[in-house]
């Protein structure tokens, strides 16, 4: 079997400018979600870099492949990701949940690159479902991604889409659980265990993949062995850390949802772009 | 006078058949309720058009956004008590807030489901809607009004709320009923008193008006089928004219075209409203005219809350 070359060189440098970006545009906006959205880096350049179907210059393309970020308070990774690639500048970023910007707390349709407004938790699986039922009957090729967050297992929706994308064979679905083991009030084992988390989906008739989420082959070639896959979903299962990439935010629950000041962002980012 | 009667659910399964086939955009989704309502029709006919989820709202909402996001036109339907009731938020956030040509159109809608009970009735689900930006209300008030406003929905693009009652009702239309989203039908012209209804009360509204054209008093009598975005010009019109207004539905008081009409009047021309509606109370099981007599959703409440405003003059 011919093995494709996968440009991890490239891949690494657009995760680092996803990464400083977040950092930035959090910084500048005093709030938002850091944790959560440092943890999806790699997935997120894997799918928009690499694996997606999909044109910066016609965000409504009707075949392209659509991404629902369901987790949607990691709204900053998508909004970096979605700059880097060209949908808007990245000068952009900096207004964030500023007033009158397009780029809310949480994504929103204004922006082009957005296919749904993730926020309130649980609903992101079901309308990539949707997607998916229509581009069957469309009979169009186009895939469905959706990153979900661990935390959002606990939302039984979750798990009413997870029947309803077995029941209706949908293989050109692929879920991605944000694996960082951390919800806003503390470890997810402690609020409310989800594990064994691979068992669950597998008992809801979906092939499951396990990753480590900072690996780019791994989450590259996982992508590529779902898109094989006939007549199920598949959920891949990415093990990543909260806070990835910044020493003290990692594994500490209280960046979920707060902003580091702009003096140790502009450290942070000289650092990683030294590395 | 010998009334025909039909059934708002047949009317639907129609519509939507028609719908069906002039547009392969419309899809329809279910939750386990789809015989009882009629949209099994539907299925029989265009099976890979329908999709049943089960018992699962939330999820049903979730996927029509997707579904619409994608260019479909989903028509998603259960019982009143379960959507919106199971799934506000999936409405709220994955339908309202980016505006997707969701068409949602509940039957069962008040108390019609009866011996069932209050668990099942609906009184707050046409408030709860209502509160929603970007939604559209609608309550038909019977078969060919439920066949006219579904279609109307299609060709309006956007979200919609449209709630049916499971009973079967006196033709009020001849059809094909000439309605629009938004454009209140003014059933009889009358100067002393305005009666405004919408869904199963507009027939009470149209009987109680005959009784009341006996004692002398004039009443208009008006179907707002659509509560929002309401037909203000209408109401504030016959304000002018009758310098009173009752209102009729089957749910609450709280939130509904009785809220909807006394914001409209009190802002721009105050005059007296009475709303008979359920008075802030769940319902109960026993047959569905027994509770209509027993909440006050009559003719005779809204002949007496008549009387009173034309003869507090």
């Amino acid at each position: 079997m011919e093995q494709a070359q996968i440009p991890t060189g490239m891949l690494l440098q657009k995760a680092v400018k996803v990464r400083t970006d977040i950092l930035e545009m959090v910084a500048e906006a005093k709030s938002g979600h850091p944790g959560g959205s440092l943890s999806a880096v790699e997935v997120l350049v894997s799918l928009f870099f690499y694996k997606m179907r999909h044109d910066p210059k016609r965000p409504d393309w009707p075949d392209r492949d659509r991404f629902v970020l369901s987790k949607g308070h990691a709204a900053p990774v998508l909004f970096a990701t979605l700059a880097e690639s060209g949908y808007f500048p990245v000068s952009e970023l900096k207004t964030l949940r500023k007033l009158n910007s397009r780029l809310q707390g949480h994504p929103d349709l204004r922006v082009p690159g957005v296919d749904f407004p993730g926020g309130s938790l649980g609903i992101g699986l079901s309308a990539a479902i949707g997607m998916a039922l229509a581009g069957k009957l469309d009979r169009k090729g186009y895939r469905v991604y959706a990153l979900l967050g661990d935390g959002e297992m606990d939302e039984g929706e979750t798990w009413e889409a997870a029947m309803a994308a077995s029941k209706f064979k949908l293989d050109n679905l692929t879920a991605i659980v944000d694996r960082n083991g951390i919800q806003q009030d503390g470890l997810t084992e402690q609020i409310m265990p989800i594990e064994p988390l691979g068992y669950k989906w597998k008992a809801f008739n979906w092939h499951v993949l396990e990753v480590d989420g900072f690996d780019l082959r791994q989450v590259i070639e996982a992508l590529e062995k779902a898109e094989s896959m006939r007549n199920r979903p598949t959920v891949i299962i990415a093990h990543t850390v909260k806070g990835k990439g910044v020493s003290f935010m990692e594994w500490d629950p209280a960046y979920h949802g707060k902003a580091p000041d702009k003096d140790t962002v502009r450290k942070l980012v000289e650092h990683m772009r030294q590395e | 006078m010998l009334l025909q009667m039909s059934s708002m659910r047949d009317a639907y399964a129609d519509a939507l058949l028609e719908l069906g086939s002039k547009d392969l955009r419309v899809v329809v989704l279910g939750a386990d309720t789809s015989v009882s309502i009629k949209t099994s029709l539907f299925a029989d006919r265009y099976p890979e058009r329908f999709f049943n989820v089960g018992i699962a709202e939330s999820n049903m909402i979730g996927i029509a956004a997707g579904l619409a996001l994608a260019g479909k036109i989903p028509f998603v339907s259960t019982y009143s008590a379960f959507v919106p009731g199971k799934c506000l938020d999936q409405i709220r956030n994955a339908v309202a807030y980016p505006n997707l040509d969701v068409k949602i159109v509940s039957s069962h809608g008040g108390l019609t489901v009866g011996p069932d009970g209050a668990s099942h009735q609906t009184v707050e689900d046409v408030a709860a809607i209502r509160a929603i930006p970007h939604m559209r209300v609608v309550v038909p008030a019977d078969a060919s009004a439920t066949r006219a406003l579904v279609g109307e929905s299609w060709r309006t693009p956007g979200p919609f709320y449209i709630r049916l009652s499971r009973a079967t009702v006196p033709e009020i239309y001849s059809s094909p009923a000439d309605l629009e989203i938004g454009r209140a039908e003014i059933l009889r012209e009358g100067s002393d008193v305005a009666i405004i209804a919408c869904g199963v009360m507009v027939n009470e509204a149209v009987e109680a008006a005959e009784s009341l054209s006996k004692e002398g008093i004039s009443a208009e009598v008006i179907d707002s089928h659509t509560l929002k975005p309401l037909d203000s010009d209408t109401i504030l019109k016959t304000a002018k004219k009758t310098g009173g207004i009752i209102t009729a539905e089957e749910q609450s008081i709280i939130g509904g075209l009785g809220s909807a009409v006394a914001e409209t009047v009190s802002e721009s021309y105050p005059v007296p409203v009475s709303r008979v509606g359920l008075h802030d109370t769940f319902g109960e099981s026993g047959e569905y005219k027994e509770l209509m007599i027993k909440y006050g959703l009559t003719p005779q409440e809204i002949i007496k809350a008549s009387r009173k405003l034309v003869a507090s003059r």
